[in-house]
């Protein structure tokens, strides 16, 4: 029930009815982007952006903040575990 | 453009009488055109002697094609027909010399698809460097077919001394590839329209037998060949596994895959080393020669993209796995029907 | 692949699977015999069988498979009304590939069609809108399945189809709630485990509120997490930490895509369409209350159950194959592999329930990936 992709909105199809081209590494699909669109967000608005595409809708904008921040956190543990090697030498 | 004045096919062109003549006549032997079809013989006829100064063993292989939709990005069912027969004598080690051609045509067929299709065979015949020699016709009623089915025979000669077979895999050989995984299948998945995807994707369908002879010139003791189509790569080493019984791992950091191949895959949940292919092969070489073996196949333009994938070894007899860069591993079993997309 | 790749960073992965090992080994997690975590969601269930990321972990910590896979869970029934339905004259069926393999009481929905049925695999509803668009003379049904990740996209569908009058369009629609069913399962007494990985896209959808209950009510910790290697594990050491700590909360680990209220025009879109049904049966877990949704009157013509006359019985009916467990597999209580028939009698090619043939199931990914099984 899960199988989403990150792609990027790349072209404008039907601007009315919310559609858009998404590409996912060279691979183009129309999807319908009415979840994302609201007074504070147009179609046009989303153009470049980064989704989460899942059976031909985009679900979610994917935070490339956050997505750096949870890196983040995975990398401050390994520096962690290079500072405990330091310390017991 | 042959004078045929009908635009579909009809009954009347499988029957025997002067409309099939007048089909095979100025659309097929004309495409074709070789001294042996001319001679519109019910049989090819070739000379022995000929074949036995290039070997010692005849290979000989058939094929039928019945691929939807009929043409896909990069090629048709005509391609298809050509080069996958060939490249079955080509992974034996022989030099394929002739081919025949079947055709059952659904009537309401278009002309003008046939005569792509038609020149389509020529093309690829005439590239490979093979005559089509003899061939046969028939119609079969609106619906008993779907547009045209394809049957390819081929003859080709082995060379003395070579001697490839999947039974000779041996624990310490290498597993090589010709090129990127999954294009063919990626295709025509596209083709289909059904999943609505857009991609530069084309079908990788190429004769090999070229790439083959380069690859047997510098190492005459490659063990095994296979052309990886129907089931992927997975399938044919799988194949290997078993009819050897040893063990393969490959190492998935290193099989090549085109970005828009893995993006249709991603999308779909498919996995590339499923996919169909009709241009590549998968061969297993002696440790020693692997990297001579590899840089003549990069030399090659079948080969450019070609790589070393894996190993085989003496664990786990008869499977194949996959091994990740985390320090696990997971078996890959061969395909229990075709791969499905999913959206779970 | 951004935001994909960047996840599957096999270094990073040696990091965490290092800081897990530290704490299973810690003061606080030592004593315990055994640590058991429950992916729900049958997309990590592939995931981590896929990347074999439980041959990584420690002994010590166990990984149990939950029922979050809504064709594992479909009753057979569902697979027997839409064969039906395809069988009438003039219709295509569309549906997800995932459903083609899955048996009913006699067929599949491929034998189906190689019997002649006109069943064709799509990636998405709105191409079998388009579909209906393209054969305005035959009459298209799509198979809407799934938890809440896809309901807004069989919504969104229907009110397009309603909007532009597509009267030759119908559903089937079996969608699961996430919610009831977790209920379902905590409630359960011999259920027996410590933490949970909560799904990542149902969350896109409904956010990460409506799992508090679990932390307040259960005392359980639950992690929201992505489906990439890194994600899995993140969310693994997420639940450990706070277990080694004695907390039980629900924190998010997938919060690139998830945010705590989910997605609104998504909720807006379900709420518009479906209401509560009181009383489904899902095969292998039973009866859960409000645990399924069915289409409001208002768009009862898009139906196909309606328009077709096979609107099922409501009452319970045991699904069960003789010998199997795929109840007991869904619920995490047994591996797949203790189950009598797993790769005897129950195999890929010849599967005798849906944990076979979904890509997600857990016994499907047990077979396939599993090293040595077999």
């Amino acid at each position: 029930m899960c199988l989403g992709v990150p792609g990027q909105v790349v072209e404008l199809v039907d601007a009315a009815a919310g559609m858009a081209w998404v590409e996912i590494s060279g691979v183009r699909r129309c999807v319908s982007l009415a979840c994302l669109l609201s007074d504070g967000c147009s179609v046009e608005s989303l153009l470049g952006q980064w989704v989460l595409v899942h059976v031909g809708f985009a679900m979610s904008l994917v935070d490339a903040d956050e997505a750096e921040r949870t890196l983040g956190l995975i990398r401050e543990l390994e520096r962690l575990a290079e500072d405990d090697d330091a310390i017991r030498g | 453009m042959p004078d045929i004045t009908a635009e579909r096919i009809e009954l009347v062109h499988g029957e025997g009488g002067a409309r099939s003549r007048e089909l095979i006549e100025r659309m097929l032997v004309a495409a074709f055109d070789n001294p042996e079809l001319n001679r519109l013989e019910d049989q090819a006829r070739i000379e022995l002697a000929g074949l036995m100064s290039q070997g010692d063993r005849l290979a000989f292989t058939t094929d039928s094609y019945v691929v939807e939709p009929v043409e896909f990005p990069g090629g048709n069912i005509g391609t298809l027909a050509v080069n996958g027969t060939l490249n079955d004598l080509a992974v034996g080690g022989a030099r394929p010399r002739f081919l025949s051609c079947g055709l059952i045509l659904e009537e309401g067929l278009e002309l003008a698809l046939l005569q792509r299709v038609i020149n389509s065979m020529a093309e690829a015949a005439r590239d490979a460097g093979v005559a089509i020699v003899t061939g046969d016709t028939k119609v079969v009623p609106r619906g008993k077919a779907d547009q045209l089915f394809i049957n390819t025979s081929g003859i080709g000669v082995i060379p003395t001394n070579v001697d490839l077979s999947a039974a000779h895999c041996q624990p310490g050989d290498v597993i090589l590839i010709n090129g990127f995984m999954g294009d063919h299948g990626a295709a025509i998945l596209q083709a289909r329209g059904e999943l609505a995807l857009e991609a530069n994707v084309y079908t990788d369908c190429q004769s090999l037998h070229t790439l083959v002879s380069a690859m047997l010139a510098v190492c005459p003791d490659i063990h095994a060949m296979r052309d990886a189509t129907r089931g992927g790569v997975a399938t044919v080493l799988s194949e290997f596994a078993q009819a050897s019984s040893v063990g393969i791992c490959l190492q998935e950091s290193e099989l090549p895959v085109r970005p828009q191949v893995r993006g249709m895959c991603e999308i779909l949940g498919l996995e590339p080393l499923y996919l169909a292919n009709e241009g590549k092969l998968v061969a297993v070489v002696p440790r020693q020669s692997a990297s001579r073996v590899l840089e003549a196949m990069q030399r090659h333009p079948a080969g450019q993209h070609a790589a070393i994938i894996g190993q085989v070894t003496a664990e786990l007899p008869g499977k194949v796995q996959l091994a990740n860069a985390f320090g696990s591993s997971r078996l890959l079993e061969p395909l229990a029907g075709e791969q499905l997309p999913r959206i779970c | 692949m951004r935001f994909v790749d960047e996840f599957r960073d096999p270094a990073l992965a040696s990091t965490v699977l290092e800081r897990i090992r530290q704490l299973v080994e810690s003061p606080a997690l030592r004593n315990r015999e055994t640590i058991r975590v429950m992916e729900v969601c049958g997309g990590h269930t592939h995931t981590i069988f896929r990347y074999g990321l439980d041959q990584l972990l420690p002994d010590r910590l166990e990984l149990i498979h939950g029922p979050g896979c809504p064709v594992c869970v479909l009753p057979r029934e569902y697979i027997d009304t839409a064969i039906t339905i395809a069988r009438k004259p003039d219709v295509i069926l569309a549906s997800f590939g995932d459903l083609l393999r899955v048996p009913g009481t006699h067929m599949s929905l491929q034998q189906a069609r190689a019997e002649g049925a006109d069943i064709r695999t799509l990636y998405s509803p709105l191409d079998a809108l388009q579909l209906a668009r393209q054969y305005p003379d035959k009459i298209v049904v799509f198979l809407a399945i799934g938890f809440e990740t896809t309901m807004p996209a069989t919504a969104l569908t229907l009110l397009q189809a309603e909007a532009e009058q597509l009267h030759n369009f119908r559903m089937l629609t079996r969608h699961i709630s996430i919610i009831p069913t977790l209920k379902s399962l905590l409630d359960d007494p011999t259920l027996a485990v410590d933490g949970f990985i909560g799904p990542g896209h149902v969350s896109m959808v409904i956010g990460t509120h409506p799992y508090h209950f679990i932390a307040e009510h259960y005392r359980k910790p639950l992690v929201v997490s992505g489906f990439e290697p890194l994600d899995i594990l993140q969310s693994l050491l997420m639940v450990l930490a706070q277990l080694a700590t004695d907390r039980a909360r629900i924190e998010n680990q997938y919060a690139r895509v998830v945010h705590n209220a989910g997605n609104r025009q998504a909720q807006v879109a379900i709420g518009s369409v479906f209401e509560s049904c009181s009383r489904s049966t899902w095969r292998g877990l039973g009866a859960i209350t409000q645990s399924g949704v069915v289409l409001k009157p208002r768009f009862a013509e898009f139906d196909a159950e309606r328009a077709f006359g096979c609107e099922a019985s409501g009452e319970g009916v045991d699904d069960s194959v003789e010998g199997s467990c795929c109840g007991e597999v869904l619920k995490g209580k047994l591996q797949p592999q203790d189950c009598p028939l797993f790769a005897v009698q129950c195999t890929p090619a010849n599967p005798v329930g849906a944990l076979m043939v979904s890509s997600e199931g857990a016994c499907a990914a047990c077979y396939q990936y599993r090293k040595g099984a077999h």
